[in-house]
């Protein structure tokens, strides 16, 4: 049946002037930023040398922060301070780090999330992150010679609300207009899909530097729809250099190793990785700070032996996501690998065997997650031309639920609900006159509350005293298009309530991002106030320029009226835009949001019944 | 306010009815997210930005929920003001619960000794009833008068995707362990 073509509902009846839009994969071993140009092609944008990747190494040295190339050098001489693989460390306790000895860091516990001892002082890693995001915030700024609009992030499809807030939070840190964290399977999909422009079921295998995702992605007239996704937050390449590593050691005989010696050794066992997706030995030969000389052959066939449970390890995700989504391995039309870990001939034929088809590999398996966000970017900043008409249906990795009698977890959002979802749930008292109730929020597949994740703990208080059983308390789960939780909780009977953005247990405190946001200001030398009446004026312009296109297309939803009180809205905003004072300015946004909220409601629907005018008119009620 | 009292057949311009055009619920669903999803909406101002949101997550519970044999049984139920699963009542078919019994027995003897061939043929007889009883249960939940005896074959229903998925994740068990080959 053919559908009747329906105009967007934020499209603008002017041509607005194009937004400067990036796409960032914040990876583990690299990062990359990316946009799409006005010809409508996605680009990596390379530095001065023409390299696209920036490690994702900072370094607190004495002269100041270095990031990518730079802060490599000081790995092995500077090992404390120079700060690898951040990303494993994003959103985790001290406690969560089963491979925290693996690192030479001094890690100290922090409430909520772990902190690492630099020259710089006390980091956590979404301060080191921001450092990263800063850096590939300002190459693309250099480039577009000006000021960023709009940004999307990527993170692993497995990372639970803990580690997207961190990320989220290491944005804002860096100052980037953040519109959406993209999933990084989805991303590489809709680089994929829109580049080849294929249909079908997909599955995207993406084994970065320290995290694994799998997602299996159907492709249909421009929507990209998750089935599921699965993975290892804590799996990736890294991993495999652990393993050469511990080899070395072992083959070797090396007594215990310093820092610095071992982040020469791990530095060696990459590249034999490396070299080894071509050949079939790696030399490695190094001269130890004690006066040790080592001089070894590691075979690719000893290398197969050696990561072979890490490579099966990918595999029992990949069963799961296939259950959740009801599939089979031959029910998929391609599989797409993804990340630079994929590029070893272990993956490959793993893959390959378990799919019973070769992989796709028919794109750089570390560009296209940059490429995808920025295609995304692109297109939430509205500058998708008329045929790039397209969508992401994406899922929640993991189950959300709440703490019953008994440690006990009662799942509210079931892993793999499509985004946004919002469920609730009716749960009464457990004592005669009891007045508060105590909500736990959790996260994760297993039964038991000591098995998930803690994501933040909340009272309802004020409840009537009632007899055992008799109140009825309906909490709410909302998770966004981000992937992140809000909850609340309402009492039925008398309507108190009370509600959280969950972040407490292991995201930054907002005043703990305000003053680190002021501290970073403050080193750049940089006028807050200033450029908090710049952000209130971008969203100023924004928001006045929306209503004025919605009200051009859609004004006779209103009455006079109506109409009347929203230019008026309009109007004082204009007025507020002129004066310098940013209070005033995001009090005549508020206004006018607040105005147009019954005409937003009558747009949407409008919306609605028009996208169902081209199907069976006759069975509409 | 979007028309939330819309149910969710109508919501897809569906009729209510348990027998369901699987690709027509797709397409609709389809169109609709193309309307109403967040990110259609990213250059909005906010309040149309929350409606989205809302609306989007209206979309999607009403589409997982027709998508799922037991829970549109239930729905429908629900819209004729039967509760399927009212917990003052969970009786279930003596026959029917004996031979599920003998199932889950069967199922842990197979996942103990590993064999993994026993518990797929298992899920294949699981899901072949399962298969039969969602049309049986169609053909009385869209009876011109429907019966009364719909209420404990949804409940059936339910308790044989369960043991499905619990067979599903043994053959996942058998086939993933151990780590060391």
């Amino acid at each position: 049946m053919a559908l009747m073509q329906i105009a967007e509902p934020d499209e603008l009846p002017q041509k607005r002037p194009r937004r400067r839009a990036i796409g960032v994969d914040l990876g583990t071993t690299n990062s990359l930023v990316a946009t799409v140009r006005e010809d409508g092609i996605a680009v990596v944008l390379s530095d001065d040398e023409g390299r696209p990747l920036v490690p994702s190494i900072v370094h607190y040295g004495p002269e100041g922060v270095e990031v990518g190339y730079d802060a490599a050098r000081s790995q092995t001489s500077d090992p404390h301070n120079t700060l690898v693989s951040v990303k494993r460390f994003m959103g985790r306790g001290l406690a969560d780090l089963s491979d925290a000895r693996r690192f030479p860091y001094r890690f100290v516990e922090a409430p909520g999330m772990v902190r690492v001892v630099t020259r710089a002082g006390e980091k956590s890693p979404v301060e080191i992150s921001a450092d990263i995001l800063r850096a590939l915030r300002a190459r693309a700024e250099s480039q577009f010679g000006g000021p960023i609009d709009a940004a999307v992030v990527t993170v692993p499809a497995y990372f639970d609300d803990a580690q997207r807030q961190a990320t989220k939070d290491a944005a804002k840190l860096a100052g980037l207009p953040l519109l959406r964290l993209l999933n990084e399977p989805t991303a590489a999909a809709v680089a994929y899909g829109l580049d080849h422009g294929v249909e079908g079921v997909y599955a995207v295998y993406d084994l970065g530097g320290g995290t694994f995702d799998i997602s299996i992605l159907k492709l249909t007239r421009g929507i990209f729809e998750v089935l599921a996704t699965n993975g290892d937050s804590a799996l990736g390449g890294d991993d495999f250099d652990h393993r050469v590593f511990c080899w070395i050691l072992e083959a070797a005989k090396v007594p215990p190793v310093s820092a610095e010696d071992a982040r020469r050794l791990l530095l060696l066992s990459r590249d034999a990785k490396e070299m080894l997706t071509g050949h079939e030995s790696a030399p490695i030969v190094a001269t130890l700070s004690t006066g040790q000389r080592i001089e070894l052959s590691l075979t690719a066939s000893t290398f197969t032996e050696i990561t072979r449970n890490i490579v099966d390890k990918t595999l029992a995700p990949v069963r799961r996501a296939l259950r959740d989504a009801g599939l089979k391995p031959a029910d998929l039309d391609g599989v797409v690998l993804v990340g630079g870990a994929t590029r070893m001939r272990e993956i490959r034929r793993a893959v390959a065997a378990f799919f019973g088809q070769a992989p796709l590999t028919n794109l750089d398996p570390d560009e296209v997650v940059a490429l995808g966000a920025a295609m995304q970017a692109n297109a939430l900043a509205g500058n998708r031309g008329k045929d790039e008409d397209w969508l992401l249906l994406d899922v929640i990795p993991l189950s959300l639920g709440l703490e019953t009698i008994g440690g006990l977890v009662e799942k509210i959002v079931p892993r793999n609900a499509t985004l946004p979802v919002t469920r609730s749930q009716s749960f009464t008292t457990w004592r005669d006159g009891q007045t508060a109730m105590a909500i736990h929020v959790l996260q994760g597949e297993r039964e038991r509350v000591d098995d998930c994740r803690s994501l933040g703990r909340f009272e309802l208080r004020g409840i009537p005293p009632m007899v055992a059983g008799a109140a009825r308390i309906l909490v709410t789960f909302q998770v966004d298009a981000d992937g992140l939780l809000s909850v609340s909780a309402r009492e039925e009977t008398t309507g108190v309530e009370a509600s959280i953005t969950v972040k407490p247990s292991y995201g930054l405190g907002d005043d703990e991002i305000a003053r680190l946001l002021r501290e970073s200001f403050e080193h750049a030398a940089d006028d807050m106030s200033v450029r908090v009446l710049g952000e209130a004026r971008v969203d100023a312009d924004h928001v006045a320029m929306a209503t004025e296109s919605a009200l051009a297309a859609d004004a006779d939803l209103l009455s006079q009226d109506e109409r009347a009180a929203i230019e008026a809205a309009v109007a004082r905003l204009r007025s507020a835009r002129a004066r310098d004072d940013a209070s005033s300015l995001r009090a005549a946004v508020d206004a006018l949001n607040r105005a147009t909220e019954v005409f937003a409601a009558r747009r949407m629907d409008r919306g609605v019944r028009q996208a169902l005018a081209g199907r069976a008119i006759d069975s509409l009620a | 306010m979007l028309d939330f009292t819309r149910n969710h057949f109508e919501l897809f311009g569906l009729p209510v009815r348990y027998a369901l055009d699987e690709s027509a619920l797709d397409d609709a669903y389809r169109a609709l997210q193309r309307t109403v999803h967040p990110d259609r909406h990213a250059g909005s101002d906010d309040a149309a930005k929350r409606m989205a949101l809302q609306a989007a997550a209206r979309v999607n519970e009403a589409h997982r929920t027709l998508a799922d044999p037991v829970d549109r049984a239930r729905y429908l139920l629900s819209l004729r003001g039967v509760d399927a699963f009212d917990e003052t009542d969970t009786a279930l078919d003596v026959d029917f619960l004996e031979r599920q019994l003998d199932r889950r027995e069967r199922a842990a003897e197979a996942a103990e000794a590993g064999d993994t061939g026993a518990l797929e043929a298992l899920l294949d007889e699981v899901r072949r009833e399962s298969a039969s009883a969602q049309t049986a249960l169609g053909s009385m939940l869209d009876a011109p008068t429907p019966s009364s005896e719909s209420r404990g074959r949804v409940r059936e229903l339910r308790f044989l995707d369960k043991l499905a998925g619990d067979v599903d994740e043994m053959i996942d068990g058998a086939t993933s362990s151990p780590a060391w080959r």
